[in-house]
């Protein structure tokens, strides 16, 4: 296919095509491919105020690594991560693994648990930090506790793990419930005639027939937990003494960029970020032909 | 072996488990909404009270009064419906035009251009941000709809999304058009675009949940409160008052609203559309 003429339909088609396909890529390049190139330039550095910026060379990294608050913030991502995505996936797939039985008004229970995620999360933050406060919250008093939740700086981040957990249980369930119901009933079938157990099941055939859609719900849940904003934001506030010990690192790059106004140093901290994410897409590509079993 | 009595019985006990599991699971789902439903009528002294009562005193709207006269509640309904309006427009013209173009025509340099709107679904929308709110002051443009739409004019995910729909299209359904008679273009709007309503009810859904729940972007580039959206007047309220729980609550409450109804009304849709679009 060298250098070989165009038909007249086929120029046709092609300026079609191009056509087509120009809103979209002219969107792109305005709205992401420059940005992104300048989000990368902006974090070499110094804003100084109205849009105007200094070349300061690695300063903003120098400084970022430099800076406990930082570190305490990407260890809260991590933590972060840590505590909703095991846990929710466990749940998710506890739940999936009950609708996909014999039972009643399905629809009705899948209705309910998928009801957080057409929410906003700021409104389902408002009710969990109310539900949380530690003086007058319903859970202390549900438990029998005295924990100041969402101010005690040990809690915090739980806190705001369980609020996550609770609004995407129901949409990871959804996603693993498709997974389950497109295992062959007959791989059943032929399993218990041999006598196996409910339990050897669902680790023999089970989990390895639905690694795919654990997989991809894994990575799509680190993906979002990495990227936590909403929920801390209007679950702890300037005044939360236990602030430094809750805020993610896409909080800190609000902070940063828009609050203190300090946008070489909030690019920064969104390149790391950006950095991390890259690395779970590396640990997909890596994890997904050591773990995932798309034929058994 | 077991007699079948024993299988019965046990499987009954499975039964029972799994409708109680289920049900204790619906509860804790649920209850959050309930309290927040409960507390937007009590006062605030009785909000306060210890033990909590379930019920309040008295069905009082006193509260939701207040959270009118607070946030002007009619603007950010109206722009929170423009925002997702015409996020939800683009996203569909575009995306439906180039992920027709990207499934089903041929033209040079088409592997380069997808491998862009690949790269933009692959990288974190704050990323973007700074230089996005940068164009949007620059343009004199803060403050408005147009802001509050812009980072959506183009969904790489969505054109990524509808591109798949097209490829699933037979392709002698778009030849016997073309050899009809028709363009490239009324082939598209007139016959390909119509058999994509499913993806296309799909896309709405997950572009309008996903708008109506954005947080960031709107508290950025808007800072007058009448050109805010629910999420972030939500935000503000928040900041005005951190006691006044039970108005807090009416606040919530009235900005969920509209999408909680939709989401009853259209289950099914909701769950399938943004479950299918694997996103978010």
């Amino acid at each position: 296919m060298k250098k070989r003429k165009l038909s007249a339909a086929e120029r046709r088609e092609e300026n079609w095509g191009w056509i087509m396909v120009a809103p979209t890529i002219i969107g792109l390049f305005i709205l992401n491919i420059w940005p992104f190139i300048q989000t990368i330039y902006t974090s070499f550095c110094e804003h100084l105020g109205f849009g105007k910026y200094k070349f300061i060379g690695i300063q903003n990294y120098a400084d970022m690594f430099g800076s406990a608050e930082f570190w305490k913030a990407t260890w809260n991502t991590v933590w972060f991560c840590i505590l909703t995505v095991p846990v929710g996936m466990v749940l998710a797939l506890f739940v999936a693994m009950l609708l996909n039985t014999k039972v009643k008004f399905k629809g009705g229970f899948r209705t309910i648990f998928f009801l957080p995620l057409v929410c906003a999360p700021a409104a389902v933050a408002m009710v969990w930090q109310w539900i949380f406060n530690g003086e007058y919250g319903v859970l202390n008093q549900i438990l029998g506790t005295n924990i100041q939740w969402i101010t005690n700086s040990k809690t915090a981040v739980v806190a705001v793990a369980i609020v996550s957990v609770w609004s995407s249980v129901g949409y990871d369930a959804v996603l693993l419930l498709a997974g389950l119901q497109n295992i062959p009933k007959t791989l059943y079938e032929a399993n218990s005639i041999d006598g196996a157990g409910k339990v050897r099941q669902f680790f023999t055939i089970t989990l390895p027939m639905i690694s795919p859609s654990l997989f991809s719900v894994l990575i799509m849940r680190l993906m979002a937990s990495m990227k936590v904003y909403d929920l801390i934001y209007m679950m702890s506030d300037s005044t939360n003494p236990a602030m430094a010990d809750m805020q993610s690192l896409m909080y800190l790059f609000y902070r940063s960029s828009f609050v203190a106004g300090d946008r070489g140093y909030g690019s920064a901290i969104v390149i790391w970020t950006v950095c991390l994410i890259l690395l779970v897409t590396l640990f997909q590509f890596w994890g997904q032909k050591k773990w995932v079993t798309y034929d058994i | 072996m077991k007699s079948v009595n024993s299988l019965r019985r046990s499987y009954a006990l499975g039964k029972f488990l799994t409708y109680f599991a289920l049900i204790a699971g619906s509860l804790i789902m649920v209850f959050p909404f309930l309290w927040m439903l409960l507390t937007s009528f009590k006062t605030v002294p009785e909000s306060m009270q210890i033990p909590a009562t379930l019920f309040p005193s008295a069905f009082r709207l006193d509260k939701y009064k207040e959270v009118l006269e607070n946030l002007p509640f009619v603007r950010l309904y109206w722009n929170t419906i423009l925002l997702v309006f015409f996020r939800v427009i683009c996203a569909i013209a575009f995306s439906s035009m180039a992920g027709y173009a990207f499934a089903k025509l041929k033209f040079r340099g088409k592997n380069i251009l997808f491998t862009i709107v690949l790269m933009q679904m692959s990288l974190p929308s704050q990323i973007f941000l700074i230089p996005q709110y940068q164009m949007v002051a620059k343009m004199g443009m803060a403050n408005t709809i147009f802001a509050l739409v812009f980072p959506g004019l183009v969904s790489a995910f969505g054109v990524f999304f509808l591109r798949q729909t097209y490829m699933s299209i037979p392709e002698e359904v778009g030849e016997a058009a073309y050899l009809d008679g028709c363009n490239q273009w009324v082939t598209f709007y007139k016959i390909m675009f119509p058999l994509t309503g499913t993806s296309v009810a799909a896309l709405t859904i997950f572009t309008a949940v996903f708008a109506y729940g954005d947080l960031m972007w709107p508290q950025i580039v808007n800072n007058d409160i009448n050109m805010f959206t629910l999420s972030a007047g939500l935000a503000t309220l928040r900041g005005m008052n951190t006691t006044d729980f039970p108005m807090l609550m009416a606040g919530s409450l009235l900005a969920m609203l509209p999408m909680v109804v939709l989401y009853l009304i259209f289950q099914r849709q909701f769950v399938e559309g943004i479950a299918g679009t694997g996103g978010k």
